[in-house]
This record gives structure tokens, C-alpha cells and sequence, in this order.
């Protein structure tokens, strides 16, 4: 019998937040000149995931860059992709397509539209930004995974305030139904939404029962902790023949001292020279 | 009509295992044969037409060809962002399998009747969208969708439908297929209307009146060809869809004339259902009646139309 209630405990683990390290750092540069590039962007959402992002492309998926379709990879799903600066600069930094891509985001003729498309950039699986989709994408890779016998993996990182969705629970049945301890569904629970903090715009709580109770296994981690991160998926599969949640609890635009839980930098447009610098400065603390 | 297309996506399964097959929670029985002979590859997921979708794109992606089935105004309205963005955006080939098409639904009320399902899936990029008239032609259709490399709706008809295609008239996907040589009268039909359209034209036919039936398999894309080549022969063109008039068969006709043959846009009629909801339950065919759209009313419409008004023939 699951003790939902250690869980709950566990869950509610309040995090000393760690210091960042370089790579991290350096990571977050590229999400600004990402920013900096399009002259806009989501700079809380991606800044929260960026260790998410960073320590699945470094420690745990099976990938390369040099064969973005290999079909041995481990599957990638960046379902909230207003996040995707993270995910552009990690695929940036690991060599999918050149950094000065960075300086085109959202240009014209860039491929690094301010959502993922899968048509465009190396790396991405799908084209995300309508939320609540990628959780069901994944479901059908991760059946697709079984069906060919194949040992690769299915990841796929949410929002707090995309699990809103309805859609996302009816593929939270779907993994459980179909025991897909092949897929990993990622929340990263910075807890603020764009308009407010999730728990007055829809409170999620209690967040670890609810996905152990459609079937997940489910664990509670510092999503900006890289070890903790680490240790966190080298354990995946949880559980045999469940699916795998994983509660990354992050703070909204971390790393950047002024902007860390504020609203406001959900989305930035129209930074002044001296707001980027103030940024770019706050990062290297 | 229902059954003849999931005998034919079973008969695909069991020669291609690409082929799987997502319903949502169908009638008991359904495809059962394809279940105990091939479970791994035949899903039932439950009322959740947006995971239905989704998962499929998430199949599709990884090289399989789902064809999905529920009915046509959950597969539509419900999951509508899904089929835009994960089907169409990413040109999948999924295939969906839409029961009870327009009017079929009758006693069930508004919530059930799919009359705009055209008008929205035509509106997305890269859909495909059929309405066979028959269960004969559906199973000519079927086989065809396979090697689609995108995305496709498929509408069904009540069952038991009037017989009126021909193998020997052959199918190709965008290829219109004429019912009757052309007289004055061109009836381009869709579905079930096109053997309401050959109604029309055997009684007006008695009376002397010569009308051709173009039936309009595929919707999407549309057939200009078999429009424009025939537009210089007739006095009078009339679409005929068991579909609102906001964005179905008669609308796409209409930007066709608009765009490519402007003059003869004034010699279109455009037979449908008004914008409104159903406010009547009964049976299919009594709501066709009320729409004005069995063969009767059409030979009706066109009889009045060529005495009438003389506006529309010139």
C-alpha cells in the first residue's frame, strides 16, 4: 500500500536552493542571447528548466547530435514550449545547430521559433506551445517504444500551469492503463503561473497523490539540484510496469536574483540595453 | 457503411503491422475479430477523444498508420486543437474514422449532428477529407488511405445506404466521379447527397430536363477539373451537401468560381443545411426533408430555379 501521505511530506520538502554552477550559468547566457536575439521571449519559463533540460541531455538520454532521428534515442518532449530558450541552448550547446542560431530566435527567417517545431530544429520531436499536448504525444511513442520491443525512452517535461488541461490527465490514465514504465513526464513546478501563483489560479495540490493515483510513480526533486536531478532519474523505472512522474520543484526565472518568482518575467519583450545587462550580471551573481 | 470501413482497416492490419487501430469506447463487439487476433495493435481508450489524438500523432510519429474511430462530432469539435496542431502541423498520416456524418445522428439531437465537420477539417492544412456515398465505395476508399502520407477524415454514412457507385467507374483519391452525364443542369454531390442529386436527376430527366451528377468523394482537395471543364455546358450548377452552408461542399465550389470562373458564379446554387441548429429530432431522412434536401426537393429547386429565375440561368 503507497503511503500517500509520506509522499505528501516528501513532497513538500522545502528546498535550500543550491548554488548554480558553471555549465549552468553558461546555459542561461545562451537563454539570453536567445532573448536577446528575438528581442523577446519566456524567460521564467525557460529559466526554471533549464537544469531539467541540461541533465537529461548530459546524464541520462541516449542521443546524438549528430543524428538528430537516430532511432535508438531516448525521446525528448518539451511540452511546455514557451520554455524552449532551455531547450535551444542546451541542443545549441551539445551541437545540434550552431549557436548564432541563438541571434535569429524568433526572426524572420530563424528556425528557432519562439514554440519548438519539429519541422524546423534538430532535436525537437514535435512541435509543441498549444499546452497540455505532449503528454499524449508521448504516451503513443512510449506504446510505440513496446510495440517494437525497443529499449528506448520517452521524457517529457510539463509546465505547473499547463497540467491545468484536461487533455494532460487523460493521458495520465492512458500511461497507467498501458503500465508505460518506459515514460517519464517531468512537472516543473515553479508554482507561478503567468498570471499568479498556480495556487490561486488553480491550485494543483495535492500534486503527488494525484499523479500516484492515475497510476505514476512519482518522485519529489529539487529540479535545480543537478545531482539530485541525477540521482533522481538514474534510478528510472521507479516501479515496474508504471509510468514515472517526476515533480521537479524549480523557481521561475532562477538565476536571476531580481526576476526569481516574479510574474512579470513570465514573458519578457522591449528589454532596455541596461535590463539585459542587469540580467546578464544577476547570472553571474 | 461503419462496418465495411473497419473490415477493410482490419484487413489492412493483418497484411501491414503498421496498421493499428484506436477507438474510444465503441459499441460491444466492435472489431473484435482484430482485437483477439491482433491485440497488441488495437487500442480502446476510453471517452478522450484529445488522448485519442494525441497518441495516435505520438504512433505516427514512431512509424505507425492509427486509424482512429469515434464518433464525428467528438472526433471534430472535441480534439480540434489536436487534429490542427499534433495531426495536420506535423503531417501525420492518421486516419479518422467519423460515424455518423451530418444528419445520421437525427434522434439524437444537435450535440450529435455533424454539420460543420467539413467546413473545420477543410480549414486545416494538409487534411484530406472524404464523404463516400456508399459502403461499396468505401471499401474502394479504404485501401487507397494506407500510403496517404498526411492526414484524413473519412465521414461516414448511416448504414444500409442506397447502392449507387460503381466499381467499374473506378476511385482515386481528389477524383471526382460523374454519376450522369452533364446536361443543362450540373448536381455536384457529397456523400449520401449524390444519390439524392441522382434522385433529382431521374425525375427531372422524365420531364426532359438533362441534369449530371458529380459526386464529390473527396472534398478536400477538391476537384476543379471536373468543375471548370464542364462549366461551359451548363445553365445551371448546384451543390448539394447534407452539411451547413458555411464552409462545406457549396462553399468550396463557390471559391472556386469566385477564384477561376467569376461569371459563372452566378449560375450556383448552393442547396444545405441554414446556419442554425437542428430544432427537430426524427430520423435522417425526415431531417433531409426538412432541409430541403432529398431528391424531390432538389428536382424541386432546380424545376424553380430554371422557370423562375431568370437571373440564375443567365
Amino acid at each position: 500500500m503507497i503511503d500517500l501521505a509520506a509522499l505528501e511530506r516528501e513532497a513538500h520538502t522545502v528546498y535550500e536552493p543550491v548554488a548554480l554552477d558553471r555549465r549552468s550559468r553558461d546555459l542561461r547566457k545562451l537563454v539570453v542571447r536567445g532573448l536577446v536575439g528575438g528581442g523577446r521571449g519566456h524567460l521564467g519559463s525557460a529559466l526554471s528548466a533549464v537544469e531539467i533540460v541540461r541533465v537529461l541531455y548530459d546524464d541520462i538520454m541516449a542521443h546524438d547530435a549528430a543524428r538528430p532521428n537516430w532511432e535508438a534515442r531516448d525521446r525528448f518532449l518539451l511540452s511546455k514550449g514557451h520554455g524552449c530558450l532551455a531547450q535551444y541552448a542546451v541542443l545549441a550547446d551539445e551541437g545540434y545547430f550552431p549557436k548564432a542560431e541563438l541571434d535569429r530566435f524568433c526572426r524572420f527567417d530563424g528556425i528557432l521559433g519562439g514554440h519548438p517545431d519539429a519541422g524546423k530544429v534538430p532535436g525537437v520531436e514535435a512541435s509543441t506551445g498549444a499546452l497540455g499536448h505532449g503528454p499524449s504525444i508521448a504516451v503513443g511513442m512510449a506504446v510505440a517504444a513496446k510495440l517494437k520491443g525497443s529499449a528506448h525512452r520517452v521524457f517529457c517535461v510539463t509546465g505547473d500551469g499547463e497540467i491545468n488541461e484536461g487533455a494532460v490527465w487523460e493521458a495520465a490514465m492512458a500511461a497507467g492503463k498501458h503500465q508505460l514504465d518506459n515514460l517519464t513526464i517531468i512537472v516543473d513546478y515553479n508554482k507561478l503561473q503567468s498570471y499568479d501563483r498556480t495556487e490561486v489560479v488553480q491550485d494543483l495540490e495535492p500534486l503527488t497523490s494525484k499523479w500516484e493515483s492515475f497510476g505514476f510513480a512519482v518522485r519529489n526533486v529539487d529540479g535545480h539540484d543537478v545531482e539530485a536531478l541525477r540521482r533522481t532519474f538514474s534510478t528510472l523505472p521507479f516501479a515496474t510496469g508504471r509510468p514515472n512522474a517526476v515533480i521537479a520543484h524549480t523557481i521561475k526565472s532562477r538565476g536571476v536574483a531580481h526576476a526569481e518568482g516574479d510574474p512579470s518575467w513570465h514573458h519578457k519583450s522591449k528589454m532596455t540595453d541596461e535590463e539585459i545587462a542587469g540580467v546578464l550580471a544577476a547570472i553571474e551573481g | 457503411m461503419r462496418k465495411t470501413c473497419l473490415d477493410v482497416v482490419y484487413e489492412l492490419a493483418k497484411k501491414d503491422d503498421r496498421v493499428v487501430f484506436i477507438g474510444s469506447d465503441l459499441g460491444a463487439g466492435t472489431l473484435d475479430q482484430f482485437r483477439d487476433e491482433m491485440p497488441d495493435r488495437f487500442f480502446m481508450e476510453g471517452v478522450s477523444e484529445q488522448n485519442l489524438i494525441g497518441m495516435a500523432a505520438g504512433l505516427a510519429m514512431e512509424g505507425f498508420i492509427p486509424y482512429v474511430n469515434t464518433i464525428a462530432t467528438f472526433i471534430t469539435r472535441r480534439c480540434y486543437e489536436q487534429v490542427a496542431v499534433d495531426l495536420c502541423l506535423h503531417n501525420l498520416p492518421v486516419k479518422l474514422i467519423a460515424n455518423g456524418g451530418g444528419l445520421v445522428y437525427a434522434p439524437l439531437g444537435p450535440t450529435h449532428l455533424a454539420i460543420e465537420d467539413m467546413a473545420i477539417l477543410r480549414a486545416l492544412p494538409r487534411m484530406t477529407v472524404f464523404a463516400p456515398c456508399d459502403k461499396e465505395e468505401m471499401a474502394r476508399l479504404v485501401p487507397q488511405t494506407l500510403e496517404m502520407s498526411g492526414p484524413s477524415y473519412i465521414r461516414l454514412a448511416k448504414g444500409g445506404d442506397e447502392i449507387v457507385s460503381h466499381a467499374d467507374r473506378g476511385f482515386e483519391i481528389g477524383k471526382a466521379i460523374q454519376m450522369r452525364k452533364s446536361g443543362k443542369v450540373l448536381i455536384v454531390g457529397t456523400g449520401i447527397t449524390t444519390t439524392r442529386a441522382l434522385h433529382a436527376a431521374e425525375e427531372l430527366a422524365d420531364e426532359g430536363i438533362e441534369c449530371g451528377v458529380l459526386h464529390m468523394h473527396t472534398v478536400k482537395p477538391l476537384d476543379e477539373d471536373a468543375i471548370l471543364s464542364q462549366l461551359d455546358d451548363v445553365e445551371l450548377l448546384v451543390t448539394v451537401e447534407e452539411h451547413t452552408l458555411v464552409g462545406g461542399l457549396g462553399s468550396a465550389v463557390g471559391d472556386l468560381l469566385l477564384d477561376k470562373a467569376p461569371r459563372a458564379a452566378s449560375r450556383l446554387i448552393r442547396l444545405g443545411i441554414p446556419d442554425l441548429f437542428s430544432d427537430k429530432y426524427g430520423t435522417q431522412d425526415e431531417l433531409l426533408e426538412y432541409y430541403g434536401l432529398q431528391g424531390p426537393q432538389i428536382a424541386q429547386r432546380i424545376r424553380d430555379t430554371l422557370n423562375g429565375d431568370e437571373e440564375k440561368v443567365a
